[in-house]
């Protein structure tokens, strides 16, 4: 973070709640029960790489490593960290074990959810192993209900029956803009572990969804997309509070369907474009997102970063922590019921490095 | 009269001329389908090296920032690129990319790597106007 940005980071901080002086002190928004107030950090997307040997991808690293540093610093301490999935490129036991290592100077709990760069080798082994965590699983914590999926499954016919190898397997899932991949879904085996997950959870519970992929249907050629994305809002429409949380895209995306708010996370590696700047793309970017600042290619953390999320009133307010790049707050709007940037969101206070063509 | 003249004296090589340059420009589709695929060999090769971990030293391929070479934005260059403090062409954009994210080699403007880099990068463009020094 810049010295200006941090001060900017710390501004907004302290003018949400006026105390807490210290640098990086973040202050939560007050819920009526103060035991029910919480607040946790959410990494993702830092596609560690192996080169060969003990050599791995310097920039990616260096990602990690911020992330986890700073997250590490704030005070109150988050309750915990969500993963949001792609922690390794290619899915190698070198780049899972490097990473896990990285993410292993957290000072708090960490749930992790799968990418496909972490899957699609041995289609999640080795990961469950390290983490010791199952593929799809659910907690509660503090009167909110975590549901953390993975979403980047697709037809069996492509993962089981068209690749002579797991590395080739891995590699066309790899390229984002790779013809040969596939779309991404929750599958109806998970979608009806779901159901049941959820028959026991009271209609006012909030609800926070963890997936790697949107759950929306953004723009089918990079995935930023999940094939079955209707039925899942289907499934989560009884509630009253849903927040989606996702990572895959490397930008700033929100969206309100119905009832669920939709909120993706930076990658700790690098930002994507948005899919209106290639001019090929028939695409449907929320429009409700004001992008992100346009990344300056020169300063390799610009537009990557990581995200401190609040949960009060059931809502998550998302503060992306972004390097060289106006730090961005997305927070749940009471009086138009939707997420919106605090800040950008009118046309009128939008800025031309916004501007994506 | 002298105009009339010299016309009819320079007219046996202005038909000769005219002869040439209209053999010179004559083609038909079988032509303009060979130049094409041509053409478009580049393009894949130029889409080959993008997607190619080896174009650099570290593994880091182009597409892995820039999938579909999206955000390079060649209708606009050249323009003034405020990190370099100069009004640079896209080849040289490319090697700054190969020098720091690939970790890799600078290319000279008319490498054959570097033309299939450029040719793929306008082909997924095609059809967006042209902006010069836009940002």
């Amino acid at each position: 973070m810049t010295q200006s940005n941090r001060r900017k980071f710390i501004q907004r901080a302290a003018s949400l709640a006026a105390v807490g002086t210290l640098p990086l002190t973040y202050v939560r928004l007050g819920r009526s029960e103060q035991s029910a107030e919480f607040s946790f950090a959410f990494l993702s997307d830092s596609h560690i790489q192996h080169i060969r040997g003990n050599e791995f991808v310097r920039n990616w690293d260096r990602g990690l490593v911020r992330a986890v540093a700073e997250t590490n610093l704030l005070d109150p301490r988050p309750d915990f960290v969500i993963y949001g999935g792609d922690l390794a490129q290619l899915g190698t036991r070198p780049e899972l074990d490097h990473g896990a290592e990285l993410l292993s100077a957290l000072k708090c709990d960490i749930y992790p959810i799968l990418g496909e760069h972490d899957y699609y080798l041995d289609l999640g082994e080795y990961w469950s192993d390290l983490f010791k965590r199952p593929h799809y699983y659910s907690f509660d914590h503090k009167g909110v209900h975590f549901v953390l999926l993975n979403s980047i499954l697709t037809y069996d016919e492509w993962t089981f029956g068209r690749w002579p190898t797991a590395e080739q397997r891995m590699n066309e899932m790899a390229g984002l803009d790779n013809p040969n991949g596939s779309p991404f879904m929750v599958g109806d085996a998970q979608r009806e572990w779901l159901k049941k997950d959820l028959a026991g959870v009271d209609k006012s519970t909030p609800i926070v969804v963890i997936s790697h992929s949107p759950l929306q249907k953004i723009y089918k050629g990079w995935n930023f997309w999940t094939d079955d994305a209707e039925q899942m809002q289907a499934i989560l429409a009884p509630f009253d509070k849903v927040t989606v949380l996702y990572g895959h895209v490397h930008q700033i995306q929100y969206n309100q369907i119905g009832n669920i708010s939709f909120t993706s996370a930076m990658a700790t590696a690098w930002p994507w474009p948005y899919p209106g700047s290639y001019a090929h793309a028939e695409h449907y970017l929320p429009v409700l997102t004001v992008p992100m600042n346009r990344a300056d290619p020169f300063f390799e953390r610009d537009a990557t970063g990581w995200q401190f999320v609040d949960v009060h009133t059931g809502r998550a307010a998302v503060h992306y922590n972004l390097y060289d790049n106006a730090v961005r707050t997305v927070a749940w709007n009471e009086s138009t019921g939707q997420p919106e940037d605090t800040v950008f969101q009118a046309p009128a206070a939008r800025i031309p490095p916004q501007q994506h063509y | 009269m002298l105009k009339k003249l010299i016309l009819t004296a320079l007219a046996p090589a202005l038909f000769l001329l005219g002869a040439s340059q209209l053999g010179g420009d004559e083609f038909d589709q079988a032509d303009l389908d060979r130049w094409q695929e041509q053409f478009m060999q580049v393009v894949q090769e130029g889409r080959d090296l993008w997607t190619d971990g080896t174009l650099g030293s570290n593994g880091v391929s182009c597409a892995q920032c820039h999938p579909n070479a999206a955000n390079t934005h060649p209708e606009t260059y050249p323009k003034f690129q405020k990190q370099l403090g100069r009004v640079v062409d896209l080849w040289e954009m490319f090697n700054w990319c190969l020098r720091n994210p690939l970790e890799g080699e600078e290319l000279a403007a008319d490498d054959d790597k570097m033309i299939a880099l450029l040719a793929y990068a306008h082909y997924e463009r095609r059809g967006v106007e042209l902006e010069p020094g836009k940002h």
